[in-house]
Order: structure tokens, then sequence, then C-alpha cells
């Protein structure tokens, strides 16, 4: 089963091929209105097939995934491997209904056994971990960064031409992000508060003990969304960012499942909290129970 | 212009409790997904200045009835329900047509809301197989919605950007959770919920084959095993020694 790769990122494209190779080392990779990209998946070993259609914007799902379906209907493939940032996972639903496939997203591996591609992702909130598979044709959409991006290999780059309808839909404007523009699923090291954090000023020391470990300041998902004291940029969780640090220092986070699904793959957690019950010390491996503000404040004087 | 809400019955996460890896799911109320209550709001709010009715769209078992009064007491004017067993569980795929289906019987639709994911399986990919099966544009991750005589002009926020989408009507939008806070219902709003119009279908009442459809196997589901060390530390001292000691810091 070739596999068909898209990605609008260039770089979760590449990561794409890694993951596609798992599963069959025939991969069509297709680029939309991006010669370079084209040429790096090329580079990457991958068969790229080129659209370049001035009317197909990556904005415009609708197309997108119209485009997409008379790729994989030209190559008779029911296999899509997609990128799971906020794109690629809006393009998966549409995609498979265009295709008549089923879909998962999320997902964080796949492998192959006897046939099916087996996939694992978060279910029942983060709770849990659920290995699924799809009968059929399928559309999977990867977490980014499950996979290395792809080396060099020998590719080859063929254009086609797609037929695009009328839309009634219009991409106006881009905004690259102002302001933070943080990623925290990079960071070694994560320094995380949560709604243990008494007031906002006490953030600045939040932010000296990050800088002295060379680290990044994350937080639980109140502490943005409901009190807005950090970017969403920097939420871990569900509906956040997944990282896995080397280590996780976390400061007044009582541990519910949405938010430790996006910590539980560090390497160290250590977990600082007033109560000896938290349902974070069950997934900490240094556990500390005391004022937050205390001790941040005398690791700032001791390191 | 009316306004259709989707809105995902799920368990109560927070209820969940794990034995033996397993998820215990006996028990466990029944509540609508946390992003499906943002999406409620959004709605609600383009009502108020617009006029028009909000129709709350909900498939599921039969709790999905009692479930929903939490929607028509935050401001729904109306639900819209197709009640089977046989939806429990229903994968993404089947609960889209059953949806989509649905919204073909609702009259003079303009908006149809989603939450960019479920409280419980976070799949995201219900609102673009209704946008799909409807042939209708559709904008994600709004974080913005405005109408206008022309159409929406919606903010779609990306992880690195925003993206300003002018599109016509009828129009299917997936939500951020930070898009607005929901307003949590009075009592006597609560009270008048159950009095408010719903309008009640079985599976069979919309006519669907939903044979031969791509089926999602689950081999297994079970909660990740935990080996973390769960060593008390009593001074910040022996908080940086094991930390040295780890070679982390």
């Amino acid at each position: 089963m070739a596999v068909l790769i898209y990605s609008a990122t260039p770089g979760l494209a590449l990561e794409l091929i890694t993951a596609a190779r798992r599963i069959d080392e025939a991969i069509i990779a297709v680029s939309i209105n991006d010669d370079s990209m084209a040429a790096a998946l090329r580079e990457a070993g991958a068969r790229t097939i080129k659209i370049n259609h001035p009317q197909l914007l990556i904005g415009d799902t609708r197309a997108l995934a119209a485009a997409l379906k008379q790729v994989a209907d030209r190559e008779q493939t029911e296999t899509v491997f997609l990128s799971s940032d906020r794109r690629g996972k809006e393009l998966a639903g549409r995609l498979a209904q265009a295709m008549g496939a089923g879909c998962l997203t999320d997902v964080a591996a796949v492998n192959l056994d006897a046939g099916k591609i087996e996939c694992q992702r978060n279910a029942l909130g983060g709770a849990t971990i659920a290995t699924q598979y799809v009968e059929g044709a399928q559309v999977i959409a990867l977490r980014p960064r499950s996979y290395e991006a792809a080396g060099a290999g020998n590719g080859s780059l063929e254009e086609m031409q797609a037929e695009i309808k009328e839309s009634g839909l219009k991409v106006v404007d881009y905004k690259p992000k102002a302001g933070d523009r943080v990623n925290i699923e990079a960071a070694e090291i994560l320094v995380a508060v949560g709604q243990g954090l008494s007031d906002e000023e006490k953030l600045a020391d939040v932010q000296t003990l990050a800088a002295k470990l060379g680290g990044e300041v994350a937080c639980s998902k109140p502490v943005a969304t409901d009190k807005k004291w950090l970017s969403e940029e920097r939420v871990i969780g569900l509906s956040g960012k997944k990282c896995k640090p080397q280590l996780a220092l976390l400061f007044g986070i009582s541990g519910q499942v949405q938010f430790t699904v996006g910590i539980r793959d560090a390497r160290v957690i250590a977990a600082v909290n007033t109560d000896e019950n938290a349902a974070i010390n069950y997934m900490a491996d240094y556990i500390m129970q005391a004022d937050l503000h205390d001790v941040i404040n005398e690791l700032n004087q001791k390191l | 212009m009316n306004i259709v809400v989707a809105m995902k019955q799920i368990p109560d996460l927070q209820q969940i409790r794990i034995r033996n890896r397993e998820p215990v799911l006996d028990g466990v109320p029944a509540t609508l997904g946390l992003i499906d209550k943002n999406a409620l709001e959004a709605a609600v709010l383009l009502k108020e200045e617009q006029g028009g009715k909000v129709i709350v769209l909900s498939a599921g078992n039969e709790e999905v009835e009692e479930t929903v009064k939490e929607a028509l007491a935050a401001g729904a004017d109306e639900g819209f329900l197709i009640l089977d067993d046989e939806l429990e569980g229903a994968d993404g795929g089947v609960k889209a047509r059953v949806l989509a289906e649905a919204i073909k019987k609702i009259d003079d639709v303009g908006l149809i809301l989603f939450g960019e994911g479920s409280g419980d399986n976070y799949s995201g990919q219900v609102g673009s197989r209704v946008a799909e099966l409807l042939d209708l544009p559709q904008v994600g991750y709004a974080s913005k919605i405005e109408i206008n005589d022309n159409g929406a002009v919606i903010t779609r926020s990306l992880e690195d950007g925003e993206e300003i989408i002018e599109t016509s009507l009828p129009v299917v939008v997936s939500v951020l959770g930070d898009i607005n806070e929901p307003r949590i219902p009075s009592v006597t709003q609560i009270l008048k919920a159950g009095k408010k119009p719903k309008e009640v279908l079985e599976l069979e009442d919309l006519e669907l084959n939903l044979t031969g459809l791509p089926e999602i196997k689950t081999l297994s589901n079970l909660a990740p095993e935990t080996d973390r060390k769960q060593v008390k530390i009593s001074t910040v001292e022996e908080l940086i020694k094991a930390l040295k000691t780890e070679g982390v810091i």
C-alpha cells in the first residue's frame, strides 16, 4: 500500500516520510504551491507530486481535500498520512469523508502488523492510550515531532493538474503571531505552574528560575485560559502542547489527566504541591509537599 | 438565520477512575464537551446581536435528552436530538453522517458550530466531515466570528499566525476553547430549560445507510503504565541534589 503524505509545513512533511517508511517504501509526497518544499521532499527520497494552482488556497480546506483526493484516486492509494497540526487535523476529517475513509488524528506512533496500521493515540481525555486501526481506506494524522525528519534520498518530481471548483471562501490576510513565540515542546527543561500560583506578580520568580536552569516557563490550561497570566503557547496538556523535556518542574499543579497527558513523556518529573494527595504525586519522580513560592525563592537563591 | 451548535455527550472525565489500567466508566455521569460549550456561547452571542435561533444538535443514547438541558439552560433556544442506543460510542464517520442528515432538516441554517475537539476523543474530525457531506466551506480553530451582509469574517488561529477568512454562508466553523467564557446559567434558566422545544428523532427516521463504512477497531485502551519513582523530598537542598544526580540540572 503506497502511502500518500501531505503537510502544509515542510518540516512536518519530512517527518511523515519517516513515519510512512515504517509502512511501505512506496511513498508519494504532495506539495501544493510550494516549489521549495517539492524540492525538499524529492531530496528526502519521496516520489513527489507538485500541484501548482492559483485558486487552490491552503486555507480552503474544501479545495485542499478535493485536490488530495484527486491524487489519491489517480495513484489508487487508500492510505494517507497528514500532520496533526491544526491545518492537518482540520483537513484530516474532510479528506477522510471525501475518500470514504476512516480517520485517526493525534496519532503518536504507527506500526504495521499483518497489513494493519496500528496507531497509538490518547483517549478519554488522555486518561488512556488506545491502540486502534482503521479497517478500509484511512487518513491518519500524526502528531508533530513523533518521528525524525527524513534524511537524504533519491526521489523524483512530477507535476499534476488539479481541478478546483469555484469557492465561496477567501483568505484575506495572514498575520504572523506577534509576541510570545516560545516553543515549549522543544525545551529540555520546563518550569510549569498551575493554579497554586498565588498571583501574577509571582511569575517573575518563576521566570527567573526557568532562566537560571536554561528552560522555559509553561503552565496548566487555567493559568492561560482563565487567568490569562501566560499565553496559550505555554499550555501543557490535551488541548495544549505535548512535551518531552529532560526535566519538568511542576509547581502548584494538581495533575488532572488533561494536563498530565502533555507531560508524561518527560524523563524526570518533580512536583511541588501543598496537597499530599494531589494526583500529580503519583506521576512524579520527586514529590515535595511545600509552599511553591518558598521553594521557588529558595531555588533561585541556591542555584 | 439560525445557528446550529453540534454538541457531544461525553463521560465526565474528572470522574473516570482507573482500575488495573482499565478505565472504569460505570456510574460516571454524562456531560457535554468543554469546548462544545464555547461553541454554544459563540452562537448565543451572535444570536443576541443578529437574531435568529440557536439550535443545539446532538446524537447519542437516550441520556442525551437529559444532558442537553445544560445547553438549553445556557442559551440554546431549541434542541434537535437523534437518540438511539446504537449511537453510543459510534465513531466520527457515523456521527458525521447522522449530524449532516439532521442539519438538512433544519430551516435557514447560516452557521454550523463545533468545538475544535470533543472532550473525550479530541479527534476533531466530525465538523470537517459534516462540511464535506454538506459540501460547505469550513473554517477550523476560530478565535473570532463576525457575521456581515455578505457572509462571515472568521479568524483561524494557527500555531504560527492568524488567518483572516471571508466566507459565504452557510459555513461550518470549529471554535477554540479560548474564544470566549461560557456563561453559567441561573437557577431559573435551568428550571426553564426542560420546557424549551425539542425535536427528537430516532436513527431510522433519518433513512441513512450506515453499513459498509470503514470501521475504527480498538485493540486496547489502557492507562499508561507509570513507573515514576515517587520519592518524597523535604528540603530544597535535597531536591537540588536529586536533580543533579539525575543529571538534569
